[in-house]
């Protein structure tokens, strides 16, 4: 059963900070850890946190992730609480 | 008017009676005061538009109804003003006394209809059973003594909707009108008008409750770019958040994703007219039913995003913000029903904003950044063809040749369509605007002029992403629901 849901933001600000390589990246991450199952991935135009970009959310909670970090955030907060 | 932010008067009038009902609507007592409004726009007792002052208030009260959503009884969107309507002469080409009576009868040589006589004095006369209304005799005459008499709306309108009541007002064969809104723009009296869904607007807006019971997302077109010259786009864009939408997304991310599947459509189908242009879809199908199969089944880019956003967000409420008309025809379709909520005009937007005293021109400017190159440059005449040439090239499909032709405005697309009928061109693929300039040329924008073209490409390269590929990258997030 799915059990995670990862929200990314597409809205414009995200966008220019580089949501895209932030999609591109765990999606690539949780093929990679075959999580394909456990893992739903999810856009959404703007979650009213623009100055924090590029947002994230886990189920709900909310994080900043830079496009550059996005390996250690999906190592920290998403392989770090998989069931 | 301290700032010019309208092409002509007609459109200034308008926007006043709009701009009127709205902050009515937002106060919440409409119903109360709409009869006041046309003594609020021409108060006192002088006319300064038609013969008297109760003319004026009569169609300025059709105009508040046609602000508040016109007839309903009637499916078309665009709508007669039967009052408003001067019943301009429509003789057609006649002779005036400037005719000299020449000898060289340079407009007897050029017809080609023998429609030219002449009178003991030498002076043309025109056989109206003979004339076709080719115009050469016009052209020719050394002393311009040959004028037209034809409708502006009749003019406007290309594919020929428009003729005479019995009153002599203008009256529109609606089977066969496009709603590109044409004759609203062109009539000089206003009498033809586009039908106006602010209410809806204004409505959804004030239930979300400041997006708290459901989320407004505003869609905006392309054609943005080359409007409200007087501020900048971002001011734009902080403007409707300013009216109550959560967020904006632009319309051309939508115009991204279409040029992918059109592209990958066109290749297997062989040949294929755009979907974008609603005016233009409703034209094809009615007048060439044979190749209603070739027009392009994807969802207009304005539909695309709206289908997308609603994806990502259910309970989410959209408004289109675009220079078109048609599209408050396209959205009572039902395979766009069910993702635009409403269709607004450039027009309708500046009445919003001041309804609500928003001056665009003191805002921050917010962002605007969802689409690619191509997807904004879908916003003038020739751009969807270059967008899926490049969709092609993007993925990597070399063995298809695009014979591609950019028709700008109705009647080209319309001798596009003749000729491909026949067979008598080489073209796999017809991009038919309705509008001259493609979007940029709608009716419901707010000016109308020679830069929007360059103002359109300039947005274009503005784009974050330079690819159609980078921009639809985003969509991945939702493939593997």
């Amino acid at each position: 059963m799915k059990n995670m849901k990862i929200t990314i933001c597409i809205g414009s600000s995200c966008h220019i900070k580089g949501s895209r390589v932030v999609v591109e990246r765990i999606q690539e991450l949780v093929e990679e850890n075959n999580l394909g199952d456990k893992v739903t991935i999810k856009g959404a135009f703007c979650m009213g946190k623009c100055v924090e970009g590029v947002c994230v959310t886990i189920n709900e909670k909310h994080y900043s992730v830079n496009k550059d970090e996005v390996d250690e955030f999906f190592e920290k907060e998403v392989l770090a609480n998989i069931e | 008017m301290k700032i010019r932010k309208f092409d002509t008067k007609v459109q200034h009038l308008k926007y006043k009676v709009l701009r009127e009902v709205a902050r009515h609507a937002w106060a919440g007592d409409l119903l109360e005061k709409v009869t006041d409004i046309p003594e609020i726009i021409v108060p006192g007792n002088t006319a300064t538009m038609r013969c008297c002052v109760y003319k004026e208030r009569a169609i300025l009260s059709k105009r508040v109804k046609l602000a508040m959503g016109g007839d309903t009884e009637n499916k078309n969107v665009i709508e007669v003003i039967s009052i408003a309507c001067d019943e301009c002469p429509m003789g057609g080409y006649e002779v005036t006394n400037a005719c000299r009576g020449c000898l060289a009868h340079r407009c007897e040589d050029v017809c080609k209809f023998g429609a030219l006589t002449f009178d003991e004095q030498q002076k043309a006369h025109i056989d109206k059973s003979k004339c076709k209304e080719c115009g050469a005799c016009s052209k020719v005459c050394p002393y311009s003594a040959i004028t037209h008499h034809k409708r502006p709306c009749q003019s406007a309108c290309k594919i020929k909707a428009i003729s005479m009541d019995e009153n002599k007002a203008a009256k529109i064969d609606d089977e066969k009108c496009i709603s590109c809104g044409a004759c609203v723009y062109q009539c000089p009296f206003g009498a033809i008008s586009d039908k106006s869904y602010i209410l809806d607007a204004i409505d959804i807006i004030k239930n979300s409750e400041n997006n708290t019971k459901y989320k407004v997302y505003a869609v905006v077109a392309p054609s943005i770019s080359s409007q409200f010259t007087y501020a900048k786009l971002g001011q734009v864009v902080t403007g409707i958040k300013k009216l109550g939408a959560y967020t904006t997304v632009e319309a051309a991310l939508g115009a991204d994703m279409v040029a992918m599947e059109e592209s990958k459509e066109l290749v297997e189908k062989g040949f294929l007219t755009s979907s974008c242009c609603p005016g233009f879809v409703r034209y094809v199908e009615k007048n060439f039913p044979d190749m209603k199969e070739n027009i392009s089944h994807n969802l207009s880019p304005m539909a695309r995003i709206a289908k997308y956003i609603k994806e990502t967000d259910e309970s989410a409420k959209i408004i289109f913000i675009g220079p078109c008309t048609a599209k408050k025809a396209e959205i009572q379709l039902d395979k766009v029903k069910p993702y635009v909520d409403v269709v607004l005009t450039f027009e309708e937007l500046q009445a919003l904003f001041d309804s609500r005293d928003i001056d665009i021109t003191t805002l921050e400017e917010g962002v605007l950044d969802n689409a690619s190159y191509y997807g904004r440059i879908f916003a003038r005449c020739g751009g969807l063809s270059d967008a899926v040439v490049e969709a092609l090239k993007e993925q990597n499909i070399d063995d298809f040749e695009v014979k591609g032709i950019s028709c700008d405005g109705i009647e080209e697309c319309k001798i596009a369509l003749i000729k491909k009928n026949k067979n008598l061109i080489d073209v796999n693929f017809i991009e038919g605007m309705a509008c001259n300039g493609g979007c940029i040329g709608g009716a419901g924008c707010l000016t109308h002029g020679a830069k929007d073209k360059s103002e359109v490409d300039k947005y274009g390269m503005q784009a974050y992403e330079k690819t159609i590929k980078g921009a639809v990258g985003v969509f991945k997030s939702n493939e593997n629901k």
